[in-house]
């Protein structure tokens, strides 16, 4: 666009301002720069130089190498930590994207009260995740909740939900799909939004059935828009602190205890800034792994 | 969409098979099949939404209601009568109008700074086509929210500003800056050039025409930038927790304090947790338009 100017600019006469358009607009970016140096880039850094201290809070601080990295690899309680998070961001990518493809197409139709429905829809998103959590966490309530009455209303035997092992990662995948699903929604409909009619009508007049139009016409066709929101809720399903962190605290014992949530204890509860600041850059490798891994599947895609 | 579609393509279908197909049954195919259809769009979307409303609703209910209803089995649905006794309790034993101030003054401030910052710089890079800037705040988007903490509470700490307002306003830049940056690279990529350019052929510098050119047409972008930033600055947790002293406490962290030391007392905590999110709900019934066009924009959220 702005391409346009210096040619036009130097037409009329002011050769050298024409020229330096180009050149000064990153003046404008300065003050931001400055700040996203301080609080984004400059954190980056000295991550990596703590990681490789044994940096306490109290003050003491010894270079240690790759200790740090060492002890990681070896601290069972870290795998166990990751292969939760692993556990719980499968289950958390699979149910909202199911569910959020099924409602971008549903809210893609017009009918009755359509605005409604979707501010309705997209609020668990919007809402204070401490707030949610904490009603959640009432709603799970083993004698007064209101979740196992309404099991016993359909005839169904109480549920331990965030109080046994092997419920608790399901349960709180329950609550993120809640919470998470309108972003796929909001991602996957205005892929829809863009596509033409066209190819629905052929299909139509040749026979086709709802489901083939969406598997045939509608996947292929929005497939970037799905990759994206798969990739922003993988990232964001990793990251998930809050709703854990209300919600359970990582209990009971350590059944549902994150990387995330593990790093908070190593760096606010034993003040072991070393360690956490090691947890963070294998945490950080692994998100930017996985996210490049579905960038890569979206492109072998592509190929076939 | 496919409901959508089937309505345009029916008129355009229904000649074409009566002859052959449709005659031969009592009940005409195509009506039935559209009529299922719509029944199958509004049980999806009843089935989709409800979950949203009854979650709502119980959060209403709990708040609304006394103590004694509210651990009654089974449980009461309707409070009868509501009372606001539980808001009440609220503001007046939990302090939650200091916390309100507290939460008031971080997400305004950081909002505010925000938008002094990422207005210009989202101006710069759509100017220059710095798209390589634009990588680096979606990196930032990848990076979870404690690798920030650990390092700025060190900071913080050495500083000793550590329980003050300072550390928290700083730390919702983190969240802040990137989201309005974002949306601001978009909607100035999306103005015309036109204005812009005579206003400079009538001399005005590029500082002038963005004040007075760029940004009056940029309002729509910088009200999506401004609610999105003041909404995850608003909801943020996190930092908050760790950086925030007793008398500096924003909401979130006052109502996740109130779970911790009160015991199962419902009534008040629904009440805090609504408090807590009602500006944020409010805002998104009120600009759901804008909101919506904001998180399409990038798929972003703050954390």
């Amino acid at each position: 666009m702005e391409a346009t100017l210096p040619p036009a600019a130097p037409a009329l006469g002011d050769a050298r301002r024409g020229r330096n358009y180009a050149r000064k607009y990153w003046m404008f970016t300065v003050p931001a720069a400055v700040v996203v140096a301080a609080v984004i880039l400059f954190p980056w850094l000295f991550t990596l130089v703590m990681s490789v201290f044994d940096w306490k809070v109290s003050g003491n601080i010894y270079f240690v190498g790759m200790k740090n990295y060492v002890h990681l690899y070896e601290d069972s309680r870290f795998r166990w930590a990751v292969a939760r998070t692993l556990y719980f961001t499968g289950l958390a990518v699979v149910f909202p994207m199911i569910l959020g493809m099924w409602a971008a197409v549903c809210f893609a139709t017009k009918f009755k009260l359509r605005g409604l429905a979707r501010t309705l829809f997209i609020l668990p998103m919007m809402a204070t995740p401490v707030a949610i959590a904490l009603v959640w966490t009432m709603m799970f309530h083993p004698q007064l909740g209101v979740l196992n009455y309404l099991l016993s209303v359909v005839g169904l035997p109480p549920a331990s939900w965030v109080y046994q092992a092997n419920t608790v990662i399901p349960t709180l995948v329950m609550v993120e799909t809640w919470q998470w699903t309108p972003l796929i929604m909001l991602i996957v409909l205005g892929g829809i939004a863009g596509l033409p009619v066209d190819p629905y009508e052929a299909a139509i007049i040749d026979g086709a059935s709802g489901w083939q139009m969406f598997r045939f016409i509608t996947v292929p066709m929005v497939w970037p828009f799905i990759i994206v929101a798969a990739v922003m809720r993988l990232i964001d399903a990793l990251k998930t602190f809050d709703t854990i962190f209300v919600i359970t605290n990582g209990g009971p014992g350590t059944s549902s205890e994150t990387i995330n949530m593990l790093l908070y204890q190593t760096a606010f509860g034993y003040y072991d800034l070393g360690y956490a600041s090691a947890q963070v850059l294998v945490f950080f490798i692994i998100i930017m792994a996985i996210s490049i891994g579905l960038l890569r599947v979206r492109r072998m895609e592509r190929w076939q | 969409m496919t409901g959508g579609v089937e309505i345009v393509a029916g008129q355009a279908k229904k000649p074409a098979t009566t002859g052959a197909y449709a005659q031969t049954r009592a009940v005409n195919p195509y009506r039935l099949r559209r009529w299922l259809g719509r029944l199958g769009l509004y049980l999806s979307v009843i089935f989709l939404v409800s979950p949203a409303i009854l979650f709502f609703f119980w959060m209403f209910s709990l708040a609304l209601k006394t103590e004694l209803a509210n651990t009654a089995y089974p449980p009461v649905f309707i409070p009868n009568p509501p009372t606001l006794a539980n808001f009440v309790k609220v503001f007046a034993d939990n302090d939650f109008l200091s916390y309100t101030i507290n939460s008031v003054i971080v997400s305004f401030s950081a909002t505010g700074l925000a938008l002094l910052l990422g207005v210009p710089a989202g101006y710069g890079i759509a100017k220059s086509r710095a798209t390589r800037a634009a990588v680096l705040i979606l990196v930032a988007r990848v990076t979870p929210g404690l690798s920030y903490l650990i390092p700025l509470f060190l900071v913080f700490q050495w500083l000793g500003l550590l329980g003050g307002y300072t550390p928290q306003i700083i730390t919702h830049l983190v969240l802040t800056v990137p989201i309005v940056v974002w949306v601001m690279i978009g909607t100035f990529e999306a103005l015309p050039v036109e204005l812009e350019e005579a206003a400079l052929v009538d001399g005005c510098n590029i500082w002038q025409a963005f004040r007075y050119v760029s940004v009056p047409l940029a309002k729509p972008g910088i009200v999506v930038g401004m609610i999105l930033s003041f909404i995850f600055s608003w909801n943020n947790f996190i930092f908050g927790v760790v950086l925030a002293g007793r008398t500096t406490r924003t909401l979130p962290v006052a109502v996740y304090n109130m779970l911790t030391f009160e015991q199962i007392s419902w009534g008040p905590l629904a009440a805090a947790a609504l408090v807590v999110t009602a500006p944020v709900l409010l805002l998104t019934l009120l600009m759901q338009k804008e909101i919506v066009a904001g998180l399409t924009a990038g798929g972003v959220k703050g954390g």
